[in-house]
């Protein structure tokens, strides 16, 4: 992770940013991500995000689950430790079934929610940058990442054109680092 | 855009449907012929068992379309709204295999041959402890007047809601006040039905006609059991209709977003089915008790173990791992696909909840497993039929319930 520049500009309404998002990408500018307080429908279609692969993750996971669920009671009950639950064989795999889904929920449930925290960069004790504090509360941001042949201020005035306000260039971290937020921390060093 | 507002039936649909309604009458024909004519029970009762499998399935997947209307109404959705009229037209085949269910249930219940349902036998149950117990809801009267009301309360709050969703075709809602005394009008029928579906489907009707077939034997999950394997077949019904028609350039406002949700339906159905029809076996299983266990010794050990557990793949894995991806529920090929296998799958359901206890030869206690595929022909009779019935449906009414307060809803939607 690094310092990178930016420029953002803010959105007020719908409506004006989704023909801002398709203009910009037709523009050939880079899009870093828009922030908003909610989320919009279809916004991840229009900036072309791929999907996700959480629900991949979260099968991975299920199925872990559902194998250290078999694999250990297996192992307790016909092996390390054989007992006698009404006559039934020692593999009793229809006993094992609800233990078994209910390993498989909490390995996916779990494992999924700490993905999903990861992929947001979400922790306690975490901070990142924020370019705009009112993106939780009623703004949209749209931060476009500078490269060597971008022109500020051909990029300011053509965000300025699809309607966006408060246009600015920020530099800003896009990792995450030890912090909290009720306390100014230090940042990593601005590069270059 | 242009929008093809009714359904045409085609030359080629009318064929299809017609030429499966005759393989269906000659495969009664056959099984009359070779098994209902003859003087032993068992044959007599493996014809019986035909018709009434086919006949309260199909009964029951047909009707599953009205739940689904009722239940999404009483839950205010709208995503539905685009495809809504193709359920509505499947409800409209209630009455017609309701009449034909319950002639065939009532010929059972009053006819010579108790083998289906040994509690007809009065004789028998004079000498027979439990089915004198359960003499005052098991008994000809009971079943013939409870049958006949709950046909005729499906088929007739089925008509009124689809009454109700016609009556705005012509006459468009003005002001506000009219749209909210519309949805609030369809809230209290569609709730109606679903009061009514819980008396029958979900509680009594399974009791009756299916479960009373091994009248010693009871479960408590047998109901919601048989519900959720109509309901999901039920969707699975909507989803081959709408992709039908979809094909056929019709349904223009649906898309990729409504077969996704239809498809979750069948997906999270599917994996609620198992759930019961696990739950039933595992109680049973654990608690180890004869009078218990009787059902599943056949089904889950005997001849009919194959069917058991290729019904296990069909309606729980194969849905489960290739239903999962989203990608999967958006791909018409794979949905159809699906709908067909879980169909045929339900069915089976019904087959091997059937027939193991009324061809059990009453001298050896062995059941056996009888040529399945005459009991094909008459589920392709029956499905002649349901294509038939809906095709008229269809042509009737507008494709699109364009004037519903929720229509907007469900052309904007988006999983």
């Amino acid at each position: 992770m690094a310092v990178k520049k930016f420029i953002t500009g803010c959105f007020y309404d719908e409506a004006v940013l989704f023909p801002a998002v398709h203009k910009t990408r037709r523009a050939g500018y880079k899009i870093h991500d828009i922030f908003t307080p909610f989320p919009i429908h279809g916004l991840d279609k229009a900036m072309g995000l791929r999907d996700t692969s959480l629900h991949t993750a979260g099968f991975i996971y299920g199925i872990t689950g559902t194998a250290t669920a078999v694999g250990f009671i297996t192992w307790a009950l016909t092996v390390d430790w054989q007992q006698n639950f009404g006559g039934k064989p020692f593999f009793s795999l229809p006993a094992w079934i609800p233990i078994t889904f209910e390993l498989t929920v909490l390995f996916a449930s779990v494992g999924m929610v700490l993905t999903f925290c990861y992929l947001c960069q979400l922790a306690p004790f975490v901070r990142k940058d924020h370019f705009n504090t009112r993106t939780t509360d009623d703004t949209f941001l749209m931060a476009l990442e500078c490269t060597d042949k971008t022109n500020d201020g051909d990029a300011m005035s053509f965000l300025q054109s699809l309607g966006a306000t408060d246009v600015q260039v920020q530099y800003k971290e896009t990792g995450w680092w030890l912090g909290r937020y009720d306390k100014e921390t230090k940042r990593f060093e601005r590069k270059g | 855009m242009s929008i093809r507002e009714k359904f045409i039936v085609t030359k080629r649909y009318s064929t299809i449907s017609l030429t499966l309604m005759v393989i269906g009458v000659l495969a009664i024909i056959g099984l009359y012929v070779t098994q209902g004519a003859k003087d032993d029970p068992n044959m007599q009762a493996r014809f019986w068992g035909s018709l009434l499998q086919n006949s309260v399935y199909f009964l029951l997947v047909v009707n599953a379309a009205m739940f689904f209307i009722c239940a999404t109404t009483l839950a205010w959705g709208g995503w539905q709204m685009a495809f809504r009229r193709v359920p509505e037209a499947i409800s409209a085949v209630v009455p017609v295999i309701g009449t034909i269910c319950g002639v065939i249930l009532l010929l059972i219940c009053f006819g010579n041959n108790h083998e289906i349902y040994h509690w007809t036998n009065v004789e028998h149950v004079k000498s027979d402890p439990v089915l004198n117990f359960k003499k005052g809801f098991l008994n000809k009267n009971f079943f013939a007047f409870w049958t006949v009301l709950t046909i005729v309360a499906w088929s007739a709050l089925g008509w009124k809601m689809r009454k109700l969703s016609r009556s705005l075709d012509d006459k468009p809602l003005a002001t506000n006040e009219e749209k909210k005394k519309y949805v609030w009008n369809n809230t209290v029928w569609a709730a109606l039905f679903i009061v009514v579906f819980a008396l029958t489907v979900m509680s009594s009707i399974p009791w009756l006609w299916l479960m009373s077939i091994d009248a010693h034997w009871y479960s408590t999950m047998y109901s919601w059991y048989t519900f959720a394997s109509t309901f999901v077949a039920g969707m699975a019904l909507i989803c081959l209709f709408v992709v039908y028609l979809k094909n056929s350039g019709y349904l223009e406002y649906t898309n990729e977003e409504h077969l996704h949700d239809i498809g979750k339906f069948m997906f999270a159905f599917s994996v609620f089915w198992t759930y019961l029809w696990f739950s039933q076996f595992m109680l049973i299983w654990y608690a180890n008790i004869p009078e218990e266990t009787t059902y599943f010794k056949p089904r889950a050990q005997g001849v009919y173990s194959g069917i058991f557990w290729i019904m296990f793949i069909i309606n729980f894995l194969a849905p489960l791992l290739i239903l999962m991806r989203r990608g999967a529920k958006r791909n018409y090929s794979t949905v159809t696909f699906m709908a067909l296998l879980i169909i045929f799958g339900h069915w089976l359901d019904f087959y091997q909840m059937v027939f193991p206890s009324p061809l059990t030869d009453p001298k050896t206690g062995e059941t056996q497993v009888p040529m399945i595929l005459y009991d094909f022909g008459v589920a392709l009779g029956f499905a002649g039929l349901i294509m038939f019935v809906t095709g008229r449906a269809l042509s009737k009414a507008p494709l699109l319930a364009k004037n519903h307060p929720f229509v907007k809803e469900s052309l904007i939607h988006h999983t």
